[in-house]
């Protein structure tokens, strides 16, 4: 009986490497992060910004609960999906991971220069703070529709600016965000590579981040998604929060409006 | 009269000129600047564009190729300045030239000045069968030298190949200004010993690139 049910398991995998030979690899990749969606470890890092967000810190020791993310002081729910924007206090447009800085600093007392020192963490280690609050406003924006607005001049001038970045050639290797991301049915090696100056693709992509990157243990942010582009770019290292990056983020915000909120996604 | 008139326009051009400087915010270039810090090998001057780079970024932000005259000029001032090997000997050892095909490596500011820097061929081309991860920004070069009818790349009846294929690698734009492929000669990512190898990768007869 035993070896009969490992004869059958036998046919099963047989059956099933033979049908996984005939995929394309694409399709096998795509397959692969289908089976890691379930079960997302960036869930942790949610809950971890959660209760850091409520809780009184700092030298004012005050939470973050009364920080204006463009919805009003305290609203969290849905406001990811529309940053980058122009915030009047200020007088800057400013993302997601901007206006948290901003907000640990003007409610909390923490010194920037603290908070922005090392903002990421390194492969495998803990998540910092800031990755695990990133964590918590981007899963409160789960499903809703991305409405990165345009109306303030200034948030026109940010969009503007970062599509001139976006498509600015420079460096060793003459590379710039474009010589990737501006044709259709792009790869370098297997990896697809989104089209972001079209919608679609700029939607997926933009909702998608930031992930859990299995290859690394860590849930990168969308300002470091931006600033590894750079490096591969061969492009000095993009500052943490610098203005280039919250243009560049308002450029593939504005190009992705309309699309549907689905971060913290996971990665390979 | 006439002091006020002059008075009224200097007023007026400083109402334009200071709703020009509204209306655009703060110059790209100065965000740029601003936006970038010098680590390790990658220095802040890798952000000081060329003709070249300068021409491509504004072509492609207007999302129109580039004109002819000015494409032609920047196509000929590029191949002016391809150096060809000081020996003569354009072709090296295919599997040194296959290692650099697959290196990634090179000039990012978590390299350090000793990084062997790599081609990093595979990222947009497809090169030898074997390798199936190979991308797709760049023509496939399996069979390069075959399909161009390369048999003896030191016969003198492949002499052109031999030389376009040097030309594209020291600086693509040779060939088509705003290639997205790197001036790998142009721009020192590789040395002319590891061009050497490339070619022989590309146009050996017994190289993977050209067997079946």
């Amino acid at each position: 009986m035993k070896w009969l049910a490992y004869g059958a398991a036998c046919a099963v995998s047989l059956a099933g490497a033979s049908a996984l030979a005939q995929k394309s690899a694409a399709d096998a990749i795509a397959d692969y992060r289908a089976s890691l969606q379930d079960g997302n470890p960036a869930d942790l890092n949610a809950a971890r910004g959660a209760a850091l967000w409520n809780k009184a810190r700092g030298p004012k020791n005050a939470s973050l609960q009364g920080c204006d993310l463009g919805k009003g002081p305290g609203v969290v729910a849905g406001a990811a999906a529309s940053l980058p924007r122009y915030f009047a206090d200020a007088d800057a447009v400013m993302d997601v991971e901007s206006r948290l800085v901003h907000c640990m600093v003007t409610l909390q007392g923490f010194k920037r220069e603290e908070l922005t020192a090392k903002p990421y963490s390194s492969d495998g280690q803990k998540a910092t703070e800031i990755e695990d609050l990133v964590a918590f406003l981007y899963d409160e924006s789960r499903g809703m529709p991305i409405a990165v607005p345009t109306g303030h001049p200034k948030e026109q001038q940010a969009y503007q600016r970062g599509k001139q970045i976006f498509f600015f050639r420079a460096g060793p290797y003459d590379f710039s965000c474009a010589s990737c991301h501006s044709a259709d049915g792009q790869r370098i090696r297997l990896q697809d590579l989104p089209n972001l100056t079209k919608t679609a693709p700029a939607q997926a992509a933009f909702a998608a981040w930031p992930a859990y990157r299995v290859s690394q243990g860590a849930v990168r942010t969308m300002q470091w998604r931006l600033y590894d582009c750079f490096r591969q770019q061969r492009m000095p290292e993009l500052k943490y929060l610098s203005p280039a990056s919250v243009d560049l983020i308002a450029f593939l915000g504005v190009n992705a409006n309309g699309g549907k909120m689905a971060a913290p996604s996971i990665k390979r | 009269m006439k002091t006020n008139n002059t008075l009224i326009l200097l007023g007026a051009a400083a109402i334009v000129a200071g709703c020009a400087t509204m209306s655009a915010g703060p110059d790209v270039t100065e965000v740029i600047k601003a936006s970038f810090q010098e680590r390790g090998i990658a220095k802040l001057d890798r952000l000081e564009q060329t003709p070249l780079q300068k021409a491509c970024s504004q072509a492609d932000a207007a999302g129109k190729p580039l004109d002819a005259a000015t494409a032609s000029r920047l196509e000929q001032a590029a191949l002016a300045a391809v150096k060809p090997p000081a020996d003569g000997t354009y072709l090296g050892d295919w599997k040194e030239g296959e290692k650099i095909a697959q290196s990634g490596r090179g000039l990012q500011f978590n390299d350090t000045a000793q990084t062997v820097a790599g081609g990093n061929c595979y990222a947009c081309h497809q090169l030898s069968k074997a390798e199936i991860s190979f991308g797709n920004i760049g023509p496939s070069l399996y069979q390069y030298g075959k399909q161009r009818g390369v048999a003896n790349p030191a016969d003198p009846a492949s002499a052109e190949i031999v030389k376009y294929t040097w030309g594209k690698l020291w600086n693509s734009h040779a060939y088509r200004a705003c290639s997205p492929m790197p001036r790998f000669g142009d721009a020192g990512i590789l040395t002319e010993v590891q061009l050497k190898h490339v070619m022989a990768l590309l146009l050996d007869p017994q190289s993977p690139v050209n067997t079946p």
